[in-house]
């Protein structure tokens, strides 16, 4: 080797090449617009297919059949007397639901005794299809909302448990080590250690437990209920009324992104402090 | 406020950590316990700090913490055990929140200390924008605010890169020479040791005992990195040390 400059231009040599890259991907970046793009140029697709003939009236209403059906909604304002009842039923059910299935969660992750107990009840009344227990629940708790709050609380119940002993479990034990040693009270571990370090789990815990809801508030409505979107789907698809059909369809996937947008928010909030 | 380890024996399962390890850390002084890995020091000093029992043995109080010691025993960690969701002044402030104190009180010691650590412009950063160095002098501020009659301080600053290293050991002898403190410092690295033990213990290998105890008089502040005479006493504990720790980095582990 002759003797080269270690820095500078001077030693570079003709059959000099650059290094390929090869780190690129295995790293999702936030693409604001392009899920918005992917539902619009789908729209846009059917509409003209429907337009066009390709699809036929039978399989699938025209997007702005759909939208037209919607105004009426609106304007007549059904919109509000299917919505409200719906939202109240999902807000009263999933309240229950996820704040007794966060306190048993907790339990669970805190009590050797409950962990015992519970998580094996947990695993049997998780795979329940809860519709399936509807007629039973309008025995227990009534024909009327009762029975409808029972079934979403129902079905956001388990999974929220799951999900928060699972985050309980998970919590850094030397965070918990931390405080023992600073001789920091049960109760304050608790507070200031356990829930604020499981909260990231109990939150995707809830984005499942929330569409359980939205699903099971539409069956509940389906099977006893005047108003609500599920009433109001079901009366459309006895109808084969596919605009209106559509149009309640919209409204619960409107329903599904709104929940799912709130948490998203609610976890950049509260979990800024992330890494 | 002295302590005392009495006969400390202890033993995970079949497997011997501990075996008779009597030892006195006096007050005011820094002590320091070296060891090949898994000799049992962590143990050892989660012993003295009362978050495990020992199988036979026990570790003893000797005088009375003075009135204003919040939390006598109190840890400095390796992996700092910040809360991530806390600023930097609300770490130091959970340890006070479970004492009857007053909201100015409690104020003026978070002041107080971020401002002998040298934190008082960070107070209200997270623990994620913190380099491992700052993280570790929050832990060392949070270990300071309750007042502590002995530092139990596990392996502070091996987590961090050698240049941080360099200076937090300065910002320890600082600390150290304003207000001395007891301290137990449990570390694998002898220039720390003979850096800021006042008594550096030698643990052997599984089980962990007693091999020596070396006592170096020069004080803290005078102590230089590259000092000849300190120098010597890392390469005599090195020696000391030397066919324990290639002895145990052999051997399997069936914990």
């Amino acid at each position: 080797m002759s003797e080269l400059p270690l820095t500078g231009q001077g030693g570079v040599r003709d059959d000099a090449r650059p290094v390929s890259f090869r780190g690129g991907g295995f790293k999702p970046v936030r693409l604001r617009f392009l899920g918005a793009a992917v539902i619009v140029a789908l729209i846009l697709f059917v509409e003209w297919g429907t337009r066009a003939g390709v699809i036929s009236n039978l399989t699938l209403p025209r997007p702005s059949d759909v939208l037209g059906t919607f105004r009426d909604l609106w304007t007549t304002g059904m919109l509000w007397d299917h919505l409200i009842p719906s939202l109240t039923r999902l807000a009263v059910g999933s309240a229950l639901g996820v704040s007794t299935g966060i306190a048993v969660g907790v339990m669970i992750g805190l009590f050797s005794l409950a962990r015992a107990g519970l998580v094996p009840l947990v695993a049997a009344i998780f795979p329940i299809p809860k519709i399936a227990l509807l007629p039973l629940f309008v025995i227990w708790f009534g024909i009327d909302e009762g029975s409808k709050y029972a079934l979403i609380a129902f079905g956001t119940f388990t999974p929220t448990v799951v999900s928060t002993y699972g985050a309980v479990d998970n919590v850094d034990r030397t965070l918990i080590r931390m405080g023992q040693s600073f001789g920091l009270g049960w109760w304050s571990i608790v507070r200031k250690i356990v829930l604020p370090g499981a909260l990231p789990g109990i939150l995707s815990g809830l984005r499942i437990g929330l569409s359980i809801g939205i699903i099971l508030l539409v069956a509940a409505e389906m099977l006893g209920a005047r108003y609500g979107i599920g009433a109001y789907i079901l009366e459309a698809g006895s109808l084969y009324d596919l605009e209106r059909l559509f149009a309640g369809v919209v409204i619960l996937s409107a329903l599904g992104v709104i929940t799912s947008g709130a948490i998203g928010w609610a976890e950049r909030r509260l979990l800024a402090w992330r890494v | 406020m002295d302590l005392h380890l009495d006969r400390i024996s202890h033993r995970y399962g079949r497997v011997e950590v501990l075996s008779d390890i009597s030892l006195t850390i006096p007050q005011g002084r820094i002590v320091c316990i070296v060891g090949p890995s898994g000799c049992g020091k962590s143990t050892l000093l989660r012993m003295i700090g009362g978050l495990e029992r020992p199988d036979q043995g026990a570790v003893l109080q000797q005088g009375l913490a003075p009135a204003d010691c919040l939390n006598p025993l109190t840890f400095v960690f390796q992996d700092f055990a910040l809360l991530p969701w806390r600023t930097v002044a609300g770490n130091v402030e959970l340890v006070l929140e479970d004492h009857p104190l007053t909201r100015t009180a409690r104020d003026r010691i978070v002041a107080d200390v971020l401002a002998r650590t040298k934190l008082s412009d960070f107070r209200d950063a997270l623990p994620k924008q913190l380099s491992g160095g700052m993280k570790q002098r929050v832990a060392i501020a949070r270990a300071l605010a309750v007042n502590p009659a002995v530092m139990l301080m596990d392996e502070p600053l091996s987590a961090l890169d050698a240049q941080t290293r360099e200076l937090l050991m300065d910002d320890l002898i600082a600390l150290w020479t304003r207000a001395p403190f007891t301290a137990v410092y449990v570390t694998h690295n002898l220039a720390e040791a003979v850096r800021l033990g006042h008594r550096i213990v030698v643990l052997s290998r599984r089980p962990g005992r007693i091999r020596e105890v070396v006592s170096i008089d020069t004080p803290l502040s005078d102590r230089r990195a590259g000092d000849p005479a300190l120098e010597a006493h890392q390469a005599r504990l090195w020696q000391l040390m030397r066919d324990e720790a290639e002895a145990a980095d052999m051997e399997l582990s069936d914990v």
